[in-house]
């Protein structure tokens, strides 16, 4: 009892105050829930939880710049699992950054007050009772506390230090996504299924993360990742079971990055979820999840570094060449980002897996630049509506088709839009294209030319689907016969989401054409990681 | 960029100039101007091309005025590295966005304004009934600013910078008629063909970042000497490939003759006298790379000589005016091309070359936009001839272009590609007899083709359509293609007078010594049967379309293998159908099917389901989130695998 509460209060608090920010947050959104009036829950959550998301960002960033605290990496609790060295410190700004803007997107609606989730969730798609909780202007504000909760687990994520820790942080981050991913108010059916799927594969890939941990511990003996680190050192005469197990926890791992072959949900499930919530998801949980995986595989480096390199090679040249070839065929614009994101995944894993501190430059760098372009980009689709020959506002317009034309009609998002794609493309000038450049130039440098060669082919061939939304969105002419559901036009909103836009263009854009002292930043941090 | 700052490092560590520090303007004017015009929207629409002229024009005269300043300074003295601000900085990884002025790209630069203004003001005519005019101006302004920044560039990376954005005019320029629908492919095709180019652009940098650490010309060429031959080998065969998708050479050219669908300014300025010959300007500038590496240089040399003959032949079966300009800048980028993998002389010829042909080239081309503006758009030659008195200064414009490109002394052409001849007769073994063989053959067939040209748009009988009223086109057309005639008559001679190779020594030669060598045969010999070659192509051609007695058909005749092979461009769409776009299409193919059944089926079905409301049927798709977790599983036992076969 006494080593307990010794444990407890020898804890540093402070330093836990982003993560215990954001989940006191999300439970006190609960209680919002429970007792404040319907009128004032919406404004009263969005408020709270943008704080949560600006106090951890503030209180993370002090801490990263208190010279004190960061230069020795610290780790809280008796029991090792966290730590909060500068690569925690700076991922977990990252993701309270690309939160912060997914926030602004979420709690945006329309002019009419339509936000991009439905009244009634429980609610049968299509049913006498959805049209009633519509009608009475029902809102589904718990979508806040569930969005604090999931960002709470990013948090910890990859400031995990053992892997029961990190798969509880997995956890926390996951369940809320799940439902989250459910709530599309428009295509409920698509939504629900979405939904559906993300749980089942997600707790299969949760399940595999789990046995992982099991095989690991039985050929170790240890779950903290130093431990363990230290342990493949020593010819345990178990080598064989401690391999399957570290790539069972990669996979559980890579299945939240979407990396091929465990990436199938990703194109339902940013195609199904609400868009906001895509937005939210493809940035954060890409940061927290690679994050982790740095964590798992450099804690091995050097030991297991040739065991394990040729299947993350291969993972990683699939990753791309699968994203970007079928990324190609894709007709709808959110499908499209969904194998696009799959395609980023594997640019960021070519820099992950040189094993160099060159290449974690270019992927910590990446992962943040990816992360606000992606916010930004989904931003602009959760903006773009369809019309009907009426003039009514409908849905979200997805489809390729319903974007023709978008220049003419609605130029200033898709001039934005425009961008971001240019930087997904990789086009100089924009933080894409340092991101890129500076990965590949890693894999050229280190002997890993095949992953260079694959990932610069595979961007060539991507640039041209981007720049397919592009030729379609300014030169494509009206379409012969109306598209189905009517053309997208840039709906009028309360402005959450214009800012979150603005402040991710800016961001592109000074990374793109003044990148050195961000590269710079990560290459401190990746020095500290790979000796 | 709003912190320019403006570091000077001079080579020898003197002060720059004020026109060569003002450089950055060249830039930055029709930048602006492209900017004005696209925001400005309809409103631009009555002084939009004016601006752009303008635009042009102000660049022309600020890189004079540093020119001049060039001029006026010893030898050594000419190279400026002009810091514009500090792109990437860091201990491993830092790179200065700057431009170089030096005599090479201050030479490049000259051309560029200077018959950039000439067709800017050309345009003002030509595309004066066109509602997008103002865009029209916009993209060629964007073009010259992209343009100047490639060459203006002090490393490779800004280069890269220039490079995608004239890739980018150029696609804008070519699709600018985007509402045919084989004028927006072959605007795809261009892109295409582009981008494998700009690939092998990122494997030389990324390769040279690996193994220098820097990207900047200074940085790379200082150490270059040192490096391993097989690191430079990929560099400068890696940038071949690049130069070759720019400068449509073999095997990457068929986009430049369906690029001729975009209006004939376009032609002139992006697709005969400067974009294309910016991978003559790579391979020129990445010459310390060349000079260590025999076999990058011998593919250079490969590669050019292909491409002088493939687009002579091509050009000598084209019906179309415009496509057979386009097989001859094709042929005549191969001489260049040709010239530059020779080593540092040849480069200086390969330089004055694109200069003559520039102007000589733009100008066949406005005239040949002239000649459409009078014939109802007609491209067909075969329903031209007789021509030459209804359109007397096109005629005659047309006509010192003509004697240029043929290399009849005193012309323009005569200068340049008689000494690219020269060049390659020099050297041992094998190579000058190949080299200056074809290099020879070319300049009779070239001679051939070009008069075939000639003869069937002006001269023979008139086979026009019904309707046809020819007449001069106005004085805003004909001014600039008087001007770059004058340009076709005298640039070669000047440029040889005022000692143009021995300007570019301090850059062909900065890292290598080179001393002159004789050709395998005398001088006099190849000069002598090289003019025997050019007479007697075009006295084919005159007997063939020229005379009064000649009869041109009005449909092309059958014709044998050789002739219908070269009307096809020598199968090359067919060959990168079979080689290239059907095993693509292919994959593609296989991946979507595998997409479509296993993965996204079930989506399809849903959306379709949703689509058509109010339908109660609802499929539960257990089934396909079985085969996801499949998909996993395999995955799984796949890692698994290659982990332990590792092990093993």
């Amino acid at each position: 009892m006494s080593s307990a509460s010794d444990a407890f209060l020898s804890l540093d608090w402070g330093r836990l105050a982003p993560v215990l920010i954001v989940l006191g947050a999300a439970v006190a959104g609960v209680l919002v829930e429970a007792f404040v009036p319907r009128k004032a829950r919406r404004p009263v959550q969005i408020i709270l939880s943008l704080l949560a998301v600006v106090a951890a960002g503030l209180v993370t960033l002090m801490m990263a710049l208190d010279p004190d605290k960061r230069a020795v990496p610290i780790s809280l609790s008796s029991a090792q699992s966290l730590t909060l060295d500068p690569m925690a410190m700076y991922l977990q700004l990252a993701v309270c950054a690309s939160a912060l803007l997914g926030l602004l997107v979420i709690a945006d609606r329309t002019v009419q007050g339509d936000d991009a989730f439905t009244p009634q969730a429980a609610s049968v798609p299509g049913s006498e009772y959805e049209d009633q909780a519509r009608r009475a202007g029902l809102v589904q504000t718990d979508v806040y506390p569930l969005v604090l909760f999931a960002t709470g687990g990013m948090l910890l994520f990859p400031a995990a230090r053992d892997l029961l820790t990190m798969f509880v942080a997995l956890e926390v981050l996951s369940l809320p996504l799940y439902l989250l991913s459910g709530l599309a108010r428009h295509r409920r059916l698509l939504s629900q299924e979405a939904s559906l799927k993300y749980f089942l594969l997600g707790a299969t890939a949760s399940a595999f993360f789990l046995f992982g941990c099991a095989w690991v511990y039985g050929a170790t003996g240890q779950l903290t990742l130093t431990g363990i680190g230290l342990q493949t050192g020593q010819h345990l005469g178990m080598d064989p079971i401690l391999l399957v197990g570290v790539i069972l926890i990669c996979v559980g791992l890579l299945f939240k990055v979407g990396a091929v072959p465990f990436h199938s949900w990703t194109p339902d499930v940013y195609q199904g979820a609400p868009t906001p919530i895509t937005g939210f998801m493809a940035a954060c949980t890409k940061i927290a999840a690679f994050g982790a995986l740095l964590r798992v595989l450099y804690s091995m480096v050097p030991t297991l570094e040739w065991d394990i390199t040729p299947a993350l090679w291969t993972v990683a040249i699939l990753t791309m060449v699968v994203g970007t070839v079928v990324g190609v065929v894709q007709k709808d614009i959110k499908r499209m980002l969904a194998y696009s994101a799959i395609a980023h995944a594997g640019f960021i894993l070519t820099g992950v897996v040189t094993f160099t501190s060159e290449g974690l430059t270019g992927s910590l760098f990446y992962l943040f630049t990816y992360g606000l372009a992606t916010v930004g980009g989904f931003g602009v689709i959760a903006l773009i509506r369809e019309v009907d020959a009426e003039g009514h506002m409908r849905g979200e317009a997805t489809s390729l088709d319903q974007w023709r034309g978008l220049g003419r009609r609605s130029p200033v998002l898709a001039s934005v839009f425009a961008i971001f794609l240019l930087t997904f493309a990789g086009i100089p000038l924009t933080s894409g294209f340092v991101g890129k450049f500076a990965v590949f130039a890693a894999a050229f440098g280190e002997g890993a030319w095949a992953l260079g060669l694959v990932g610069l082919a595979c961007s060539a061939v991507a640039a041209f689907f981007y720049f397919r939304v592009i030729v379609v969105m300014f030169f494509a002419g009206e379409p012969a016969e109306p598209a189905r559901g009517g053309l997208g036009v840039g709906v009028r909103t309360q402005g959450l989401t214009q800012v979150a836009i603005t402040v991710a263009l800016i961001a592109t854009l000074v990374l793109g054409i003044v990148p050195g002292w961000f590269l710079d930043f990560t290459g401190d941090l990746s020095l500290l990681v790979v000796p | 960029m709003n912190a320019i700052d403006l570091t000077l490092l001079a080579a020898g560590a003197a002060e720059a100039p004020t026109g060569v520090s003002l450089m950055w303007l060249v830039i930055a004017i029709p930048l602006a101007s492209a900017a004005v015009l696209l925001l400005a929207g309809r409103v631009a629409d009555a002084w939009g091309h004016l601006l752009g002229v303008a635009a042009s024009a102000a660049a022309f005269v600020v890189a004079a005025w540093a020119f001049f300043e060039l001029l006026g300074r010893e030898a050594g003295e000419r190279s400026f590295n002009l810091g514009l601000f500090d792109w990437i900085t860091g201990d491993e990884f830092s790179l200065q966005a700057g431009l170089r002025i030096d005599q090479l790209s201050i030479s490049f630069v000259l051309l560029v304004t200077f018959v950039g203004t000439l067709i800017h003001i050309y345009s003002v005519a030509y595309m004066s009934h066109d509602k997008d005019r103002r865009r029209f101006f916009a993209y060629l302004n964007l073009f010259v600013a992209a343009m100047l920044l490639l060459v203006l560039g002090n490393s490779y990376l800004v280069l890269f910078v220039g490079w995608e954005g004239v890739g980018l005019a150029s696609y804008l320029l070519i699709g600018f008629w985007n509402y045919r629908t084989d004028y927006a492919v072959a605007a795809k095709k261009a892109f295409v063909a582009n981008r494998v180019g700009d690939v092998g652009l990122l494997i030389a940098m990324m390769t040279m970042f690996a193994h220098f650490g820097s990207l900047s010309f200074d940085d790379v060429f200082a150490q270059a000497g040192a490096a391993k031959v097989s690191v430079l080998t990929v560099i400068g065969l890696a940038l071949l490939l690049a130069a070759c998708g720019k400068s449509a050479q073999f095997p990457l050219q068929s986009w430049l003759g369906d690029a001729m669908a975009g209006p004939t300014p376009v032609s002139a300025l992006i697709h005969a006298a400067t974009m294309v010959t910016a991978g003559v300007y790579l391979v020129v500038r990445s010459g310390p790379i060349y000079s260590h590496t025999p076999n990058a240089r011998l593919a250079v040399l490969v590669v050019g000589a292909i491409t002088l003959l493939y687009g002579a032949i091509v050009g000598c079966a084209k019906d179309d005016m415009k496509k057979a300009l386009a097989a001859s800048t094709m042929s005549q980028i191969g001489y260049m091309m040709l010239a530059a993998g020779l080593g540092p002389i040849g480069a200086a010829f390969a330089i004055m070359h694109l200069l003559t042909h520039g102007f000589f080239k733009a100008g066949l081309f406005l005239g040949a936009g002239s000649v459409m503006h009078a014939m109802q758009d007609q491209v067909n030659m075969r329903r031209f001839g007789g021509l030459a008195t209804a359109m007397r200064v096109t005629w005659i414009t047309m006509l010192l272009g003509w004697l240029a490109i043929l290399g009849i002394p005193p012309f323009s052409g005569f200068w340049s590609k008689d000494k690219i001849i020269e060049e390659a007769f020099i050297g041992e073994g094998w190579q000058p007899w190949v080299f200056g063989l074809v290099a020879m053959l070319g300049a009779g067939i070239t001679a051939f083709y070009m008069s075939r040209l000639f003869f069937m748009v002006f001269h023979g009988q008139a086979r026009w359509t019904d309707d046809q009223h020819p007449h001069e086109a106005p004085a805003l057309m004909t001014v600039p293609m008087a001007i770059l005639a004058l340009g076709s008559v005298a640039l070669g001679g000047i440029l040889s007078l005022v000692g143009f190779a021995e300007w570019l020594k301090p850059v062909t030669q900065a890292f290598t010594e080179v001393e002159e060598q004789e050709p395998v045969l005398p001088v006099i010999v190849i000069t002598l049967t090289t003019l025997v070659l050019v007479l007697a192509g075009a006295a084919l051609a005159w007997v063939r379309f020229g005379s009064r007695e000649a009869k041109v058909p009005i449909l092309p005749p059958p014709a044998g293998a050789l002739v219908k092979a070269a009307r096809e461009d020598l199968f090359q769409d067919t060959a990168n159908d079979v080689f290239l776009v059907r095993p693509g299409q292919a994959a593609v193919k296989g991946l979507t099917v595998l997409d479509t059944n296993v993965v996204d089926g079930a989506v399809r079905g849903i959306g379709w389901l949703v689509q058509t409301a109010g339908e109660k049927v609802r499929r539960w798709q257990n089934g396909y989130v079985r085969s996801y977790a499949a998909t996993m599983l395999a995955g799984v036992i796949l890692l698994a695998a290659i982990v332990l076969a590792v092990r093993l």
